[in-house]
């Protein structure tokens, strides 16, 4: 699955970036050495990278210091210092609000909270005073050195509280910043852009795929460019979008549907917020149909929002309603996941991919 | 004889160590009937403790096989190795005996004299003997509460926050102090100073600047208030009754130190050099205002003078200013963070957020509480149960004072010291300044609503914190009344001109409403702003005038 996005991949030009523009194949290029890594190593290498190009960055959070509950952080005390990797005080207001501060002051602080389920005491500080720090200041002061990453998504058991996607809550939020990547290659670009961008973010990493997902990753510093989504596969009668780990779902939708000819684009959005609508519109002008995907509940999600976009900007060329193949309007459940879950199957058998007579709504 | 009688009383104890059983109200199957086939087999009472059980069966049977003496070996044994104290505890409890159990002297008893027994068996058998003579009904209430701080531990014990003694008193903390915590001050309402107080002088240079500025507060407090009136400007807030709080705090620090408002604290800008004319032009939101308009009025920020932006949400700065403290301390600067909180404040979740954090990562930051009595119509008796919020700084480790804020010179000496603390020993302290809110809570509350007005009266005229530092100024020769006329008038004027000068200029250019949400503007933004310019350009009518786009 990760060989067939990265075989897909758009050549990329990356500002900063010393080696030029990234390679597509997969076979390392030139002086670039690549290493197979799972997410959660990447996301590791981004954060030893981001502490060691910077003195003045900070990475805490809840069992940071002894690695993290899943491992994102290991290694990262021993070698910069207690003072710079530490656990905190089990209190999301306070670890958001502490970084808050920090940024403010000039520094980078990354900041874990332990799942995003457990995101929302800290919303107040993220929409009151994160967001708005900037602007209600008149760029006086700023805390763009804040990143709040936050493992998101079903996991197979997880329930209530450990399942949740919660980015459309903070993409209503004008001042921050919503990155998901779909792949261990794509999250250390993406993190290390986020770190480094002067805004704050919210950067939700898929953890089904912290082990699940392993791909080349190259291990020098480099960064993927916010706000630009990329089309992972080329195709001309449909337009899929989707972010995290449901790409690897829509992939397979994909193949299905290439068996009965139907020629699949598969976007994946990558920054939520601002998210990079001219992309997509030339996608959609070009194969008439869309289709959004997303783990959360459909009423509300993100998908809405991409949804009456596209309408606005694409209606005389659409041939069909826009589609959302997303999760249940219902608290996450247990026993129930499979069935609550935008599978394959939905997407396959929904009104955009399957023939017009068949209209389920997901 | 020996045994069967040491057999009957192990009975009875063993009853007895069923309290439901005694009130015929347990429900277990053992218990109903109670007979001696079920102690036989050790059919004990299922709401009794398990170790009250084995123990108690262990006893049966001890007494019923062996002599008195190994009985007394085995009850001490069994002690011994359950030396916890929830054994002891069930024990008491089930036994239903405390009030004659917790006693704090430990008298020898007319019981077993036998030289192998420990002071924990005396206590234990004593419950044999008693129960020989006393009743089973409890007759007096347990007296649990610790009257004093003095313990002495019986023993060390180990757990992971560290050693610390035992008791076997079971007590509780009571919730209050019989007394509660004294208000450090130095000058009394005649603004003199307590003969033998402890402060930092005030020399003559920095008594007047002080004094000027609660001065100038005041003016600039009702002329912004009556401008919100005659409706200039949209909101005010005032800090009447507050200005030695305002101005004594800012005099003790340092110009390095970073200051997290809450937004009654306009007085801390003002003597770092803000300008009166900075003032107005935030509050009428105008071309020249550093928050480019944003922001309702109050609102004040300055990197310039190391304040941070007020906000309107109570207490988020709290958390922050543990971060800028710990910033601070990672640079090794010779500053700390102050932040200010009202008493309302310290309900919310980063009241807790912030002291929490900033004790845990030693950060240099100095919490000022200004504990005015109200938060809004709140009163501070519905607000919390604790002795105000002085004593909330030991619950999270933090060194705190209860200081009088109408009191220039106590407030001035605590936060001085308090802030020298903070850096030289890198660790947050807790002020809680008492005082009054002599105002509304702002332009859109009227208080007489919710309090008496006399008691606004009498705080207003008896206990004013400039009244009672001009009188300590004037009365060391620094101050006259043509200074106090002077000032009084320039003040006025000078307000007067910003206002009317801030009133008159345009406001802020329209491409202002998009900036700033990013450091640069993203293409929605871009959009939405044509688009508006557009909209505005045709139908100018429906828009407010002053806004050049």
């Amino acid at each position: 699955m990760a060989s067939l996005l990265s075989r897909f991949c758009r050549k990329l030009a990356l500002p900063g970036s010393a080696h030029g523009s990234r390679m597509t194949s997969t076979t390392a290029c030139g002086s670039e050495t690549v290493k197979s890594l799972n997410l959660y190593s990447a996301i590791n290498q981004a954060l030893h990278i981001a502490l060691e190009t910077d003195p003045r960055s900070y990475v805490f959070g809840e069992d940071v210091g002894f690695g993290g509950v899943f491992r994102c952080t290991t290694g990262l005390a021993e070698r910069f210092g207690k003072n710079r990797v530490f656990n905190t005080p089990l209190c999301e207001q306070g670890i958001v609000g502490f970084g808050i501060g920090l940024a403010a002051m000039g520094n980078r602080a990354v900041v874990e909270i332990q799942v995003a389920d457990y995101i929302y005491p800290a919303f107040d500080q993220i929409v009151n005073e994160a967001a708005k720090f900037r602007y209600r200041s008149g760029n006086q002061f700023n805390c763009g050195g804040l990143t709040i990453r936050a493992p998101y998504g079903a996991v197979g058991h997880g329930g209530h509280y450990h399942s949740q996607s919660p980015e459309a809550f903070f993409c209503h939020v004008p001042g921050i910043k919503v990155v998901i990547p779909r792949s261990p290659r794509e999250a250390k670009g993406l993190l290390l852009s986020s770190i480094r961008d002067p805004n704050p973010v919210v950067f939700f990493e898929p953890k089904w795929l912290y082990r699940q997902a392993v791909e080349e990753v190259p291990e020098h510093d480099y960064m993927i460019p916010l706000s630009q989504a990329e089309i992972i596969r080329e195709g001309s009668d449909i337009t899929l979008v989707g972010w995290g780990a449901q790409l690897t779902v829509m992939e397979q939708a994909c193949l299905d549907a290439e068996k009965e000819g139907i020629s699949c684009e598969l976007i994946d959005l990558k920054t939520l917020l601002p998210w990079d609508k001219e992309t997509v519109e030339a996608s959609v002008k070009k194969t008439g149909r869309l289709l959004i995907s997303h783990e959360a509940p459909i009423t509300g999600g993100f998908g809405a929002e991409i949804s009456a976009t596209i309408l606005e900007r694409c209606f005389l060329k659409l041939e069909a309603p826009v589609s959302r193949v997303c999760g249940l309007d219902t608290p996450f459940p247990l026993v129930f996941e499979p069935f609550y879950m935008p599978t394959k199957n939905k997407a396959s058998s929904s009104s955009s991919l399957s023939s017009p007579s068949k209209t389920h709504i997901f | 004889m020996i045994i069967t009688s040491t057999f009957l009383y192990s009975w009875r104890w063993i009853r007895m160590t069923c309290q439901a059983r005694q009130e015929n109200t347990c429900t277990c199957r053992p218990c109903k009937p109670v007979t001696l086939k079920h102690i036989l087999y050790g059919k004990l009472c299922t709401q009794t403790s398990l170790k009250t059980q084995y123990l108690s069966s262990f006893l049966y049977y001890s007494s019923s096989f062996s002599s008195p003496l190994l009985l007394v070996l085995f009850a001490d044994m069994a002690i011994w190795f359950a030396r916890s104290r929830n054994i002891v505890f069930s024990l008491r409890h089930n036994l239903n005996l405390p009030g004659i159990l917790i006693k704090r002297d430990y008298s020898p008893r007319p019981a077993f004299t036998n030289s192998q027994l420990s002071s924990k068996s005396s206590v234990f058998l004593d419950s044999f003997t008693s129960l020989r003579h006393e009743s089973t009904a409890v007759e007096k209430q347990l007296d649990l509460v610790q009257q004093s701080d003095e313990e002495n531990p019986d023993q060390e014990l180990d757990f992971p926050g560290g050693k610390l003694g035992s008791t076997s008193k079971m007590k509780f903390i009571p919730e209050s102090s019989p007394l509660r915590v004294p208000c450090y001050r130095v000058l009394d309402e005649d603004g003199r100073i307590i003969p033998d107080s402890d402060y930092i002088p005030v020399s003559e240079k920095l008594a007047v600047r002080m004094y000027e500025h609660m001065a100038t507060l005041q003016v600039m407090d009702h002329i912004f208030y009556e401008a919100q009136r005659q409706g200039r400007i949209s909101f005010f807030i005032t800090t009447v009754g507050e200005e030695a709080i305002n101005i004594a705090s800012a005099a003790a620090l340092s110009p390095e130190d970073v200051v997290l408002p809450q937004y009654r604290e306009p007085g801390v800008l003002l003597w770092r050099g803000f300008t009166l004319q900075e003032f107005a032009n935030q509050c009428f939101g105008n071309k020249a205002d550093h928050g480019k308009g944003r922001q309702m009025p109050v609102h004040y920020g300055s990197n310039r003078h190391n304040h941070f932006t007020v906000s309107s949400p109570i207490a988020t700065q709290l958390p922050q200013a543990a971060g800028v403290g710990y910033s601070l301390k990672m640079e090794k600067k010779n500053a700390c963070a102050v932040t200010f909180i009202g008493d309302g404040g310290t309900s919310e979740g980063d009241f807790h957020a912030g002291l929490n954090f900033a004790a845990v990562m030693e950060a240099p930051v100095v919490f000022i509480c200004r504990n005015n009595g109200w938060a809004i119509s709140t009163h501070i008796s519905e607000q919390f149960r604790s002795d105000g919020i002085v004593v909330k700084g030991r619950a999270y480790g933090i060194r705190s004072i209860r200081v009088d804020g109408n009191d220039a010179l106590a407030v001035y000496s605590a936060v001085r010291s308090a802030r020298e603390m903070a850096v030289k020993e890198q660790r947050p302290v807790l002020i809680e300044a008492m005082t009054y809110r002599v105002g509304h809570h702002s332009t859109s509350d009227d208080s007489t609503k919710y309090r008496a007005a006399d008691e606004i009266q009498y705080w207003k005229m008896s206990r004013n914190p400039v009244n009672i530092f001009r009188k300590w100024v004037e009365d060391n020769g620094w101050w006259s009344e043509e200074d106090e006329s002077k000032i009084r008038s320039n003040a006025r004027k000078q307000i007067l001109q910003a206002i009317q000068a801030a009133e008159k200029w345009d406001k802020q250019p329209l491409t202002e409403l998009f900036s700033d949400v990013y450091d640069v503007k993203p293409k929605n933004l871009e959009e939405q702003e044509l688009g508006l310019k557009e909209l505005v350009e045709k139908q100018p009518q429906d828009y407010p005038p002053g806004f050049q786009i």
